[in-house]
């Protein structure tokens, strides 16, 4: 008596072999459809304390700027007593509601065509400007401005370094410059990082007392003073030259400089 | 089962050591050792992907189609290696800024592949898990031993403490700045292979030909 055919259309399928069609099919949709499903749970269940590190991150390097932050801190506590977020309209200078500072992203604006312009004159490199910049606000116990902290970005030797300045309320001091992303060369670029070379901006000024931008970094000392010159990095001559362009384009008049004239004259 | 447990986890680490003596797993080694902290990331990551991906493609492994088995492994791994970026990304932020691309390439680690196909495809589940740990650890003790070198030359530092005081920081000590360029891990593993060479003249690979010499006439 010949051995019986398997009956119904599961236990036929089940006697398939391995490397038939059908079961190849089979596992190759059922495998996906599992190793997706995990991946979405995974990348769904973790969003919100990655957006959370997110946010952190970019608070603790505007802390850091501003001179508050210290290891172990509560950041989030820290950030929400110190500064008030606002949104500035760069080619006026002054706050604006047009777009709602909690959610605002000035990267994602830079790819939206009615948020941004493109650049003729790019000294920064960076192709396209957002119409909108947040700036935070540092103030005195007593209400008064302290320090604004103001975002800026531009092209280095490899990367797009992106940073903060923090300013005196006089919109003209320097206080500090930090950056918290780029991808310089170690060693030799990366030393934009090195607190030392930071510690330089510390008391430098934007303009002089003729309004002229005069602030650089440079190898050899500025014409104009030493409080207007930052020295260059050694053996990083392009990531300074970076970090010029985009300070000065920045606080220039395609960047900062209507609402740095405000607050010069006291009325931001 | 040809090997006891212990030799699948010990055997990795010098005798059949992954990236020295297979010399598999070599592009990642170069990308995320200039610092120890990012590399034991780096390695622990590439360990637990390593040995869940090698426990789940054997326990799969007579049902996986010999067509589509390379496929069915690389979705295995690449399932994994999201989910542990995805961890990083929620747990050790900062370090995963610094690996940022560099998580999702441990799916094109040959050493992930390699252990898939040559021992996960044949042997039983725990037994792959095992050697998977074992790979896992030949290839974090490389990362290491270069994380180690590059670190402290390079930057004067390990884990981040200052060791040797650089210029830069009012010290003494002129880092070696290829060091923390990528090229620069390429000699330190070419170094290391020929130390574990000289040390065990067994992993010296027979010559495939030989250089004729010409008679004069």
């Amino acid at each position: 008596m010949p051995e019986q055919e398997p009956q119904g259309f599961w236990a036929r399928f089940k006697a398939l072999p391995v490397d038939s069609t059908p079961k190849t099919i089979f596992v190759a949709v059922a495998l996906c459809l599992f190793c997706s499903m995990v991946v979405a749970m995974a990348a769904v269940s973790l969003r919100p304390v990655q957006e959370a590190n997110k946010l952190r991150d970019k608070r603790i390097n505007i802390l850091q700027v501003a001179g508050l932050y210290e290891p172990g801190m509560d950041v989030n506590e820290a950030f929400t007593s110190s500064f008030t977020p606002k949104v500035v309209d760069l080619s006026t200078g002054e706050y604006t509601d047009a777009v709602d500072v909690a959610t605002y992203d000035e990267r994602a604006a830079t790819q939206d065509l009615n948020l941004s312009v493109a650049l003729t004159d790019d000294p920064a490199g960076i192709g396209r400007r957002a119409n909108y910049e947040t700036v935070y606000l540092m103030e005195n116990p007593d209400g008064s401005l302290d320090k604004v902290i103001l975002p800026i970005h531009g092209y280095g030797l490899w990367s797009t370094l992106w940073g903060f300045i923090a300013l005196e309320a006089n919109g003209n001091d320097i206080y500090g410059l930090q950056f918290y992303e780029h991808a310089e060369t170690p060693g030799l670029g990366a030393e934009v990082d090195n607190p030392r070379w930071r510690a330089q901006w510390n008391g430098k000024k934007l303009r002089d007392d003729e309004g002229d931008l005069e602030i650089t970094v440079s190898k050899a000392p500025s014409p104009a003073g030493p409080e207007f010159h930052v020295d260059a990095l050694a053996g990083a001559t392009l990531t300074s030259r970076g970090v010029d362009n985009l300070v000065r384009y920045w606080m220039g008049e395609d960047g900062f400089g209507p609402y740095l004239a405000r607050l010069r004259e006291g009325d931001a | 089962m040809s090997q006891t447990r212990k030799e699948l986890l010990v055997d990795p680490l010098v005798d059949n050591n992954p990236i020295t003596l297979q010399v598999l797993g070599i592009c990642s080694a170069l990308a995320v050792t200039s610092s120890l902290q990012v590399a034991a990331v780096m390695a622990l990551a590439v360990t637990t992907v390593t040995a869940f991906s090698s426990f789940f493609i054997s326990m799969l492994r007579n049902q996986i189609p010999s067509a589509i088995r390379i496929i069915v492994q690389m979705v295995i791994i690449a399932s994994l290696v999201i989910v542990v970026d995805q961890i990083l990304k929620a747990y050790f932020y900062d370090i995963s800024k610094t690996l940022s691309v560099f998580v999702g390439l441990i799916i094109t680690n040959c050493i992930v592949m390699g252990r898939a196909e040559a021992f996960a495809m044949k042997n039983p589940p725990v037994a792959s898990f095992i050697d998977g740990i074992g790979n896992g650890l030949g290839y974090s003790l490389i990362l290491m031993l270069v994380g180690f070198i590059r670190e402290l030359f390079g930057s004067g530092s390990l884990f981040g403490v200052t060791i040797l005081q650089t210029v830069n920081n009012g010290g003494w000590y002129v880092p070696n700045g290829l060091l923390l360029l990528p090229p620069s891990a390429f000699f330190v593993i070419g170094l290391l292979i020929w130390a574990f060479r000289t040390w065990k003249p067994e992993q010296v690979e027979a010559r495939e030909f030989r250089i004729q010499t010409v008679e004069a006439h």
